[in-house]
């Protein structure tokens, strides 16, 4: 076990070490620099001002100068930002993406294992088909739609719920943001449990617990769920992702401070130390979920040997 | 999978070719699975619709897509001739959304085969030869899909600016990988068959024994997939429009009329509602006959 961990996060380095290098590159190789969308700058000055950053030196020392000040947690000050460091921008930002974001999953979660369960055991019936056809509709229907349309209707028609806004992360500027988010998982999640609880309930050893004669509730929730929502568990780094896309969305249609909001902006602005620093970031996050996949995996399924 | 070439029994030539024979008779029997399953079929039909709507339409609309009528700015619809109303600059809704169908169609086209190509070709290469090729192959995908590849495409439109090809490379770059991963699993059981044994013994290239064994028999997963990706990709490529990375104007795609909608929709909520009906209609299409093809290629899934 430990062995395992051990060896998954030697090979996260690697990976992260290319992550870096193709986002080091290929934001530089973008035309436009950081400076010169400000004032206009005399020569003298922006060199200055490159000098200060390093930005004189020759791309590939500047390469292992960043390499290095990253191994080192230093992840440089930002370009736009004048007075505040990459990991500043970062600290004071990701509580509202990291709210949204397990808000969203831990909602998509619980409803979409219950409905997905609901579903598979009257299968082919009436709330089957109800919970397939949300499943659909949830998948089909991206958030850049759901977003302003849910605006629409309950943010200008029936003016029951904020616009958007942070508002200190008060519950009603959150419902809307949430549910976007949630929507499409909960589509997911409910399609994938259902998928497994209905192979569940025709395996062996549910058969065996039914001839024990164990109760119904007892044979879904302590036998059967448990493999149900195996691949759930694997579902959890792309659902990472989906959340982090749908971020993107959502931080800017509901205008909340959060990292996805940055993070375009960063790109356009060639703000390079905030993009680089996010796109680490995020990296390591997914690396760090999926390692969490594959345990939690193993733990669930004996059948599993972590080598 | 079921492929085609299932049955045990290696009697050589004559017995391959009816094989062959064999095999379109499942297919028949797909066909026939599909044509049989309601909701695939109205996918079908919807999505031939749209796609004679988006080559056909633009020629039938009294308004071009990009011309601009300074009195009809913010025409409801059926108002001054635009069937589905004008947006800020006067220009028709229904012109654009006809030509945001078209090339959102076309960029689901084309990045879906850009992913198709370079995923066969890695999968089957990693698959049939196998060893050590396969495991750096592999762990190569491993590691491309443990990144946050969204921020990738980003980046990327951002470094060379938007224009269509970049666009049809970055997204079909990223959804390649599944593809592959699909496509080894299917080679390592297609490997050890006979059939593959017997051109090996007639002394082909393992080139030509990809090309002209493995890959025909993988067809099945990889429709289904295809299917899958399609929208995918149209998703993918709404998204970068939505923030601006996309298609740039005036030029439209379903992404770049739903991010303007949502823009002015307090005012013309038809410029939103319209474009957004138009990429569900189109999504749901091609998920119904995804999961559809599913069922009917590989019955035993369900």
């Amino acid at each position: 076990m430990l062995r395992f961990i051990g060896r998954r996060l030697l090979v996260a380095i690697p990976t992260l070490f290319l992550v870096v290098t193709v986002a080091f590159f290929m934001m530089r190789a973008a035309p436009g620099r950081p400076f010169d969308k400000d004032r206009k700058l005399s020569p003298e000055i922006e060199a200055n001002v490159m000098a200060k950053y390093g930005m004189d030196k020759p791309l590939s020392e500047q390469y292992f100068n960043y390499i290095k000040d990253v191994a080192r947690g230093d992840f440089g000050p930002s370009l736009k930002y004048k007075d505040k460091s990459v990991l500043q921008i970062l600290q004071e930002n990701y509580k509202v993406s990291l709210i949204l974001g397990l808000s969203a999953i831990s909602i998509a979660g619980v409803l979409g294992v219950t409905l997905g369960v609901l579903a598979a055991l009257r299968q082919n019936g009436m709330i089957d088909y109800g919970v397939m056809a949300i499943a659909i509709v949830g998948v089909c229907i991206p958030t850049f739609v759901t977003a302003p349309l849910l605006v629409l209707l309950f943010g200008s028609k029936l003016q029951i719920l904020p616009s958007g806004g942070w508002n200190g992360g008060a519950l009603a500027n959150l419902i809307l943001p949430i549910t976007v988010l949630a929507l499409p998982q909960i589509a997911i999640i409910s399609r994938l449990t259902r998928a497994g609880m209905i192979e569940v309930l025709h395996s062996n050893y549910v058969r065996t617990a039914r001839a024990k004669g164990l109760p119904e509730h007892r044979i879904v929730m302590k036998h059967a769920l448990r493999a149900a929502i195996l691949p759930l568990v694997s579902y959890l780094g792309p659902a990472c992702a989906g959340l982090l896309t749908g971020s993107l969305v959502v931080e800017k249609i509901f205008n909340l401070p959060g990292l996805g909001k940055f993070f375009v902006i960063s790109a356009l602005q060639r703000d390079y130390t905030v993009v680089m620093g996010m796109v680490i970031f995020y990296a390591a996050l997914i690396l760090v979920l999926n390692l969490i996949a594959d345990l939690l995996y193993a733990m669930l399924d004996p059948r599993v040997r972590l080598s | 999978m079921t492929g085609p070439i299932l049955a045990p029994g290696s009697r050589a030539g004559a017995e391959l070719m009816e094989k062959a024979v064999k095999g379109r008779s499942l297919w028949d029997d797909a066909r026939r699975r599909l044509l049989r399953n309601g909701a695939a079929v109205t996918g079908i039909v919807v999505l031939l619709v749209l796609v004679a709507i988006a080559l056909l339409g633009p020629l039938f609309t009294p308004f071009s897509y990009d011309q601009i009528n300074k009195n009809d700015v913010w025409a409801p619809p059926l108002t001054a001739g635009h069937l589905l109303g004008a947006d800020s600059l006067g220009r028709d809704l229904l012109a654009r959304l006809l030509m945001g169908l078209r090339v959102s169609l076309a960029i689901g086209l084309v990045a879906t085969l850009v992913s198709l190509v370079i995923g066969i070709v890695w999968g089957a290469v990693a698959g049939f030869v196998g060893g050590a090729l396969d495991e750096l192959m592999m762990r190569v995908v491993d590691v491309l899909y443990s990144l946050p590849f969204i921020f990738f495409v980003i980046l990327l439109m951002v470094t060379f600016g938007s224009n269509i090809i970049l666009i049809f490379v970055a997204i079909g770059a990223v959804e390649w990988l599944t593809m592959s991963r699909i496509v080894r699993g299917q080679t390592l059981g297609l490997k050890h068959k006979e059939f593959v044994e017997a051109a090996r013994a007639a002394g082909l290239t393992q080139g030509a024994i990809i090309a002209k064994h493995i890959v025909p028999n993988l067809l099945g997963p990889v429709v289904v997939y295809v299917t899958l990706t399609i929208p995918a990709v149209i998703l993918a490529e709404s998204f970068l429009s939505f923030l601006g990375l996309g298609v740039q104007p005036p030029m439209a795609s379903l992404g770049t009329l739903i991010a303007g909608g949502a823009q002015d929709m307090e005012l013309a909520p038809w410029l939103l509602i319209f474009p957004s009906l138009t990429m569900v209609l189109t999504l749901m299409s091609f998920n119904f006959i995804g999961d559809g093809l599913r069922d009917a290629i590989d019955p035993k899934d369900r």
